[in-house]
């Protein structure tokens, strides 16, 4: 099988180990990732709060280039760049802002392309196959958090349950592992604001931290680089405005099912976390 | 009467949210998880924008409100009319730029929103140590993250140098087209 790939900024930087388990997962189940040539950053946050043309040109570029080279579906690993080509594409779906955007891009852009999240490779890929290919099964009790941007807005992205989500909790189940109902799986961890608002990024996700763990979590799992960096990253300043400090890791669901089909820590970047990961 | 309505259907032309479709249930509010920080919460912030008037929307647009909604989307997912206030926030905070009406809260934010545009404007793809350090030049916060860097860089997670990108020309005529436009229309 092969399917088009944009890694996106985070994915080469501060959440490598993101990357690294979706090609070692992707490897191991033998799905061909074509990376898009020349990729640009989507834009995220920045853009659409700055600019709403610029925020629509950047993840057109993205979308362009690929469908130059022949793609015809690509998979999103990152929850946010997920979200801005996705909400592009329907945005571009309006003739006045698709002639507009193709002037400034000077690039042809049909938007007839598949975006797909890693929840979505999977899914395709299908679940039996990946059970079949299990050797050391995920037996532990975990709470699957997908955040905002995978889900939201629903009429859009029309992925998921939009309150009470399903597909990471599925995909822990078919490695052999315990999801729990929890309250926090769609909340947001501050996102954006790790930087400039470090104080209200650690108070959000320290609610979600507490209730997993207050419920018996042995580790959270995650989609989204954002959430992942927030809730591991930041876990010295979260665990400051809680009484008792919060040990569980954060790992991806890639790195979850890498564990369960036998692929080895350091090529599922698990030695990149800030919390260390004991499952 | 004239000038109230200019307010609303200005807002409406660009975001299509009608905001008078908001029934003021609240439900937006109790789900926004930065309400207790905001000036008002997103429920309070419709009915000043029903009312229409000059002076309201000045409200708003120097609120911290539209500063610290994180377009996480919870408020549309949740209201039963369907109303797209995350959207309508963009518009907002883009007329607080445009009308200098930033509220103090705002300055980080955006010192972060301008370093992360300037990066990708530069290298095509997010630079973060250059990031981080024109947010802190931005900022004067020089010592921000002093701890976790070292650990960053240790797990190997920040390029000390920007990937490479090639179609740098089209990425400046992106920008210039667009927010550097909108900049000078605005001088």
């Amino acid at each position: 099988m092969k399917i088009g790939y944009y890694p996106g900024c985070s994915l080469t930087g501060s959440s490598r180990e993101y990357n690294e388990s979706v090609v070692a997962l992707a490897k191991a189940l033998e799905i061909e990732l074509v990376e898009i040539k020349d990729w640009n950053c989507c834009g995220a946050t920045a853009a659409h709060v700055m600019n709403e043309e610029l925020s629509l040109s950047l993840p057109a570029r993205i979308m362009a280039t690929a469908e130059e080279q022949g793609l015809t579906e690509v998979v999103v690993p990152c929850a946010a760049c997920y979200n801005r080509l996705k909400m592009t594409q329907h945005e571009l779906k309006d003739d006045d802002k698709r002639g507009r955007v193709t002037e400034i891009l000077k690039m042809p852009y049909q938007g007839s392309l598949n975006i797909i999240n890693v929840l979505q490779m999977l899914d395709v890929y299908g679940a039996e196959n990946i059970k079949a290919r299990v050797t050391s099964p995920f037996a532990h009790k975990v709470a699957c958090y997908y955040g905002c941007l995978l889900v939201r807005p629903h009429s859009i992205l029309q992925f998921d349950r939009v309150e009470d989500p399903q597909s990471m909790d599925s995909l822990i189940r078919v490695i052999g592992g315990s999801p729990m109902d929890w309250a926090f799986k769609t909340e947001c961890c501050g996102a954006g604001f790790s930087v400039s608002r470090t104080d209200l990024v650690a108070k959000l996700s320290g609610n979600i931290l507490k209730d997993a763990a207050d419920r018996g979590a042995e580790a959270v799992v995650v989609a989204c680089p954002m959430c992942q960096s927030n809730l591991d990253m930041r876990r010295g300043a979260i665990n400051k405005t809680l009484v008792q400090p919060i040990d569980i890791p954060v790992i991806y669901i890639t790195q979850a099912i890498g564990m369960a089909l036998g692929i080895g820590a350091t090529e599922l970047g698990l030695k990149r976390h800030f919390v260390n990961v004991e499952l | 009467m004239m000038e109230k309505n200019h307010n609303i259907s200005d807002l409406q032309l660009h975001t299509g949210v009608e905001v008078m479709r908001c029934y003021q249930c609240g439900k937006c509010s109790a789900g926004c998880v930065l309400a207790s920080e905001m000036n008002f919460p997103p429920s309070y912030l419709m009915r000043l924008l029903q009312t229409g008037t000059r002076e309201n929307l000045d409200k708003i647009l120097n609120s911290n409100s539209i500063w610290l909604c994180l377009n996480c989307e919870n408020c549309l997912g949740r209201c039963p009319m369907e109303i797209d206030i995350p959207k309508m926030m963009d518009y907002l905070r883009t007329q607080s730029v445009r009308e200098n009406k930033l509220h103090p809260d705002s300055k980080p934010i955006l010192a972060f929103h301008r370093s992360f545009l300037d990066s990708i404007k530069h290298t095509g793809r997010l630079y973060e140590v250059g990031l981080v350090a024109a947010f802190k030049f931005r900022t004067f916060r020089l010592a921000q993250d002093l701890a976790v860097a070292p650990v960053m860089y240790l797990k190997g997670k920040l390029h000390l140098f920007p990937e490479k990108f090639n179609d740098r020309k089209r990425m400046k005529r992106i920008f210039a087209q667009t927010i550097e436009n909108a900049k000078k229309d605005n001088q």
